[in-house]
């Protein structure tokens, strides 16, 4: 297990209306990024949600870097970006704030050291650097989106789950959000990016998949194989644990 | 006034309650349960006419030594109780759950007050405060429950605020999202405990929330939020028992028409103001750029 970045083993996610993800087993190596791609409502955030413990299995087991899913997990290794921010109105709270939540998780309650000059990085690798005084609500959308990845990456994670990362950002900002992640990538961070299309973030992905109605399909080629993948300078990921492993596999068609 | 003892008890007592309550205040706003203050006053009663009850049985004088205690113990049950019942079940049935709480609490606190031989008065002392006959050990008493809500606040802070800014990340970072909720709601139920002498189990939730509604209007960060939330509790604390020495008003409740009045004035000046600020940015930017 522990070659694996996140390992997801024939889970079910229920929720009120009934089922919503079954049969899913994928994996993910280090390095690798997978992008999820499927219609609204298919399950795609879910996923990631019942990968890290929001939403409570009804059936299969998750392992984040080698752990199961619980305390044993090393947390400050994973980082999280959410479809959108929580909290946006209520009690002003500043970008630095927010990022600066980036580095508590597990047993750690408390600013770890250097945490200022670590936000500050943080904001700056998503062009935020003069914002970091500015309340997050009266932010633009793609301010916040940018805002929620600083927060996940400042604890330099091994593994990140992004939930539509690209929402609201201008062709400028996917550029440098998708350099910053590259840069992760090929330091070894592995990351599932839940995208409507694939777009300006090819050169990044390494492996693709599709969920439909709560099952996940792999796409067994490369990225140049799917839909709207406008990249052909893609270099076929060169990782060494690509030939050793196999990173995804389908779970069997059954429950529908 | 500050050489009337009674007077100096009530302003010790008074800024204590005042700089406290809105640091917890802001935590509540923060998770949106403005009005948990609110419901947990509501339980401590009961636990209020609970420690009467067992002070009269057990002959203890004064008869409602016990009274504070039983808040305490009450309130932090009430918390916790609170907690559980928002962490299941569905939206819908744990707001009737919390509703049957809250009135229920209130309910069973005024019969059994009147049971332990308390009088209207008494119990009018616990729902609208009685600052102006706070003793010494009252004053103790509100300084170690308002250390441990700030010694906890500065502590935790940052992880409460991460739980409270956004629980669904806070889990993904594998906070324990239920434990630290608690935490929060504990820390109320001891500021509901402490502020119930100044104003009273009915207001206790004005002096935790109006001032941060005030900072909000001002504030551009969480933790200025806190800084100013807690200063004008202090200041409207002071000013609204100064009011009553002079003038025959209800403490309680002076203070908290003094709150919700600045509130008023600093939201109705705010437009004023930011047409002020703008202005002058237009001007600054002017000069800086007619010069070139």
């Amino acid at each position: 297990m522990t070659k694996y970045a996140l390992a997801l083993d024939d889970i079910h996610v229920h929720r009120d209306r009934g089922p919503v993800l079954h049969h899913v087993t994928l994996s993910l190596a280090p390095g690798e990024v997978l992008a999820l791609l499927g219609a609204n409502g298919s399950g795609k955030s879910t996923l990631l949600q019942a990968a890290l413990g929001i939403v409570p299995l009804a059936h299969g087991s998750v392992h984040l870097l080698g752990q199961p899913l619980g305390r044993h997990v090393p947390w400050e290794q994973v980082g999280y970006v959410p479809q959108r921010h929580a909290a946006t109105s209520g009690v002003p709270t500043s970008a630095s704030e927010v990022v600066a939540t980036g580095l508590l998780a597990g047993g750690r309650w408390r600013l770890p050291h250097r945490a200022r000059h670590r936000v500050a990085a943080a904001l700056a690798d998503v062009g935020l650097s003069d914002h970091a005084r500015t309340p997050v609500a009266t932010l633009s959308g793609g301010q916040q989106q940018r805002v929620l990845l600083a927060r996940a990456l400042v604890g330099n994670p091994t593994l990140c789950l992004l939930d539509e990362p690209a929402t609201g950002l201008d062709t400028e900002a996917q550029e440098l959000v998708v350099r910053t992640l590259i840069q992760r990538r090929d330091a070894g961070m592995a990351a599932i990016v839940v995208l409507h299309e694939l777009g300006h973030f090819s050169p990044l992905i390494t492996r693709a998949a599709i969920v439909r109605h709560g099952e996940v399909e792999l796409s067994e080629g490369d990225p140049p194989t799917l839909p709207h993948h406008t990249h052909p300078g893609v270099p076929h990921h060169t990782h060494p644990t690509d030939d050793a492993v196999p990173h995804l596999s389908l779970g069997s068609v059954s429950g529908v | 006034m500050f050489s009337d003892p009674l007077m100096m008890r009530a302003v010790l007592a008074a800024v204590m309650v005042g700089g406290t309550a809105p640091v917890v205040g802001t935590f509540l706003v923060q998770r949106r349960l403005a009005l948990l203050g609110d419901g947990i006053g509501h339980v401590a009663l009961t636990g209020v006419a609970l420690g009467w009850l067992i002070g009269t049985a057990f002959g203890v004088v004064p008869s409602d030594a016990l009274a504070v205690p039983g808040a305490v113990v009450a309130a932090l049950g009430g918390a916790v109780a609170i907690e559980a019942v928002r962490g299941r079940g569905t939206r819908a049935s744990s707001d009737i759950a919390l509703a049957l709480l809250f009135y229920g609490g209130i309910a069973t606190g005024a019969v059994l007050i009147k049971a332990a031989g308390g009088t209207s008065a008494n119990l009018v002392a616990y729902l609208f405060g009685s600052v102006a006959t706070v003793s010494w050990s009252d004053v103790v008493v509100t300084a170690v429950l308002a250390g441990l809500v700030l010694v906890s606040a500065g502590l935790l802070g940052r992880v409460l605020f991460a739980v409270s800014d956004d629980e669904d990340h806070a889990r993904a970072s594998g906070l324990p999202v239920r434990f630290l909720s608690t935490v929060v709601a504990a820390m109320a139920a001891l500021t509901v405990t402490t502020a119930m002498r100044v104003v009273g189990l009915l207001l206790v939730s004005a002096l935790m929330i109006v001032p941060v509604a005030i900072a909000q209007l001002m504030a551009r960060s969480f933790a200025q939020t806190v800084g100013i939330a807690s200063t004008l509790g202090v200041a409207v604390s002071v000013v609204g028992l100064g009011v009553t020495y002079y003038v025959d008003l209800p403490p309680g409740a002076t203070i908290v028409v003094f709150a919700v009045g600045t509130y008023a004035l600093v939201a109705g000046l705010r437009p004023v103001v930011r047409r002020l600020r703008g202005g002058r940015r237009v001007q600054e930017y002017a000069g800086e750029h007619g010069e070139e």
